[in-house]
């Protein structure tokens, strides 16, 4: 089948302004859907769902996040895990304090907090931007992990810190399988993701990049500066807290604040990068290839007939993960998204060049 | 040559002794100046004359230290940049100020943000009343892309367009928010002579078809001269010249200042 748009005459503004104005996109979409809700479920290890999937998800979802504030508004930060941080208390404080409310409303509403709180550290970017802020917002990554570790309320006065996370439960079952905890975690991924979308094609997101690209334009044409901004900071926030809620609660199994150091910040951070800033996609890719790596390196050892070795993987890891933030840095700044896209533009004309 | 006096209505905007100093260097002193509704004025002068500084204080990016605006007969103290936007004033730059990384499409359409009502959870579920409002916005911008002949690059992110397009362009993401009083700072600079020839056919249109009030800074004068009603020259900060076309070139002052140093 070709990949080609020849004969999809679009009948109005509309079509295209849709998500994928091209037939095969839609299908493709339609296929890879199916395939992430009927067939992994089925087919999938516990290992594979539990360890791979299920983190590769929930980091997703904290990389759109950290794309919506960086990619898309502009706004540099390294404080995203602090925000998760936020969100996993919350969820399990909401959970523990309000037992009454559903599961998913908890997550909600541990986004709601996370918001609140990315408003009040988004607060600085009004006055400094780039490198300042980045700072400030690492002096946000510190002293949230500090305080949610020093004040015993969040944590319900637990002696170590790491608290258990409660059961989960859905409609008066308990989901206790990798299968169930996978598709819940891929539902709410796959939702937000859309929402995200949404936002990003619409108003909002281009008031965002308008800011990002051009500020003073952006003004002049009638954007409120920090109306914006907080919005940037506070959707970002949510979408983190979200995930941070869904890492404790449907992946570790436990809260802990320790789960969301400045690492984890930065590896959000490098999956946006390499999957692509600015690009919800790139935020699935980045993530993917993050999640994935590890793997294929253990997978390409084992060909050479040794299992490397923990520390030399994880050296292995490091290096490659320098080299190719610089290699997209400097020559391909819109990640794999951006080669993806490529990619498609070239096989829309092939065979013909031009 | 243009016919003066025939459109030209009340007075839109008017300007009262504006001093705007930057540390020691005064970029406007004591400047007054006129605006009447639906006329063409340009404002010209020198390197340095403070023109481009004349543009940011009308529409709220600098804040003068001296002197007082009033817009459709209205006062205004320190006024923001968006504020003057929800007034009706757009502009261009001189330095080309579009938004690199988006398309043609979107930067126009980010020009109607004055005019979208939805909030950002509309949008997000992008249904209802956000997808309409996206899609008679789309039709406007579309009747704007038609009228600047700009249809096959739509889609293409401003970044890669050559020079003379990108500044068609921001005159249409000026032209989105539907504006009363339109500020071009040097719209034909660097242009090619058919360029030139096209951007003065769309700012006449503008004016002509819509009723836009437009003050366009300029160096050519011949452009100068066929397309403005008035002319308001600047040198050095102070204003030395205001008039038609014909009075402003006869005015010895200005002759001295301006014209006798060819540019
Ligand atoms: N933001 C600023 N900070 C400091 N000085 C400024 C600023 N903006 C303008 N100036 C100064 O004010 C004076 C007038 O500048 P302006 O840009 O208004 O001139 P102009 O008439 O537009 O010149 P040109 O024809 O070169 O565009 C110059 O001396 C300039 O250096
Ligand atoms: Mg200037």
């Amino acid at each position: 089948m070709f990949y080609r748009e020849c004969g999809q005459f679009k009948s109005g503004y509309a079509a295209d302004q849709a998500i994928f104005p091209i037939l095969q996109d839609k299908i493709a979409m339609g296929v890879l859907l199916a395939v992430a809700f009927i067939v992994v479920p089925l087919v999938a290890t516990e290992y594979w769902l539990g360890s791979i999937l299920i983190p590769f998800l929930i980091l997703s979802l904290a990389a759109i996040g950290l794309n919506i504030l960086t990619g898309y508004a502009g706004q540099l930060s390294l404080g995203s895990a602090a925000f998760m941080a936020v969100g996993a208390f919350a969820a399990y404080n909401f959970a523990l304090r309000l037992p009454m409310l559903p599961l998913v409303v908890d997550f909600i509403l541990a986004g709601v907090v996370a918001a609140a709180v990315g408003i009040l550290f988004g607060l600085p970017s009004l006055r400094i931007k780039g490198f300042y802020l980045a700072v400030a917002t690492l002096a946000a990554q510190f002293f949230i992990t500090w305080g949610l570790t020093r004040f015993g309320w969040f944590s319900n006065n637990s002696a170590s810190g790491v608290i258990t996370a409660p059961r989960i439960m859905m409609f008066g079952y308990e989901l206790t399988s990798a299968s169930s905890r996978y598709l819940l975690t891929l539902s709410i991924v796959a939702v937000f993701a859309l929402l995200a979308k949404n936002m990003v094609r619409s108003q909002i997101g281009r008031a965002w990049m308008a800011i990002r690209d051009m500020d003073i334009a952006a003004e002049v044409i009638g954007i409120k500066m920090l109306q914006t901004k907080l919005l940037a900071f506070a959707v970002s926030s949510f979408y983190c807290g979200v995930a941070g809620a869904l890492w404790a609660f449907l992946y570790l199994g436990t809260v802990d604040a320790q789960a969301f150091d400045l690492n984890r910040s930065f590896e959000i951070l490098f999956m946006i990068i390499i999957g692509g800033v600015g690009s919800i996609l790139g935020s699935f890719l980045g993530a993917a290839f993050i999640v994935l790596l590890p793997i294929f390196l253990n997978v390409v050892a084992g060909l050479f007939g040794s299992s490397l070795h923990a520390d030399t993987a994880s050296h292995f890891e490091v290096m490659i993960f320098g080299a190719l933030i610089i290699f997209f840095l400097i020559v391909e700044p819109h990640g794999l998204a951006r080669l993806w896209q490529i990619t498609k533009e070239k096989l829309r004309l092939w065979p013909f060049p031009h | 040559m243009a016919i003066t006096g025939r459109r030209v209505g009340e007075t839109l905007l008017k300007v009262e002794n504006i001093t705007m100093r930057f540390g020691g260097v005064k970029a406007l002193t004591d400047i007054s100046l006129e605006v009447k509704q639906h006329e063409i004025l340009a404002i010209i002068g020198p390197n340095g004359a403070g023109k481009s500084s004349m543009l940011n204080v009308i529409n709220g990016v600098y804040h003068p230290q001296e002197g007082k605006i009033t817009y459709k007969g209205e006062v205004r103290s320190k006024m923001q940049a968006h504020q003057a936007a929800a007034q009706g004033i757009a502009r261009t730059f001189q330095n080309i100020a579009l938004f690199k990384g988006m398309s043609v499409l979107d930067n126009i359409m980010t020009g109607r943000n004055l005019k979208m009502k939805t909030n950002f959870l509309q949008q997000a579920f992008y249904w209802g009343a956000a997808l309409r409002e996206e899609l008679e916005h789309r039709a406007k911008v579309e009747e704007i892309i038609d009228f600047l002949r700009i249809e096959s690059i739509r889609k293409t992110p401003v970044g890669r367009l050559p020079y003379g397009l990108q500044k068609r362009v921001e005159l249409g993401r000026a032209l989105a928010a539907e504006p009363e009083l339109l500020l071009l700072d040097e719209p034909m600079a660097g242009m090619n002579v058919e360029e030139k020839e096209d951007m003065c056919r769309f700012i006449l249109d503008v004016n002509d078809e819509f009723g836009t009030t437009i003050v366009l800074i300029e160096h050519d004068m011949g452009v100068v001269m066929d397309i403005s009603d008035r002319v308001v020259v600047l040198d050095y900060g102070r204003k030395i010249g205001d008039g038609t076309p014909s009075e402003v070139r006869g005015n010895e002052e200005v002759i001295k200042a301006y014209l006798g140093t060819s540019h």
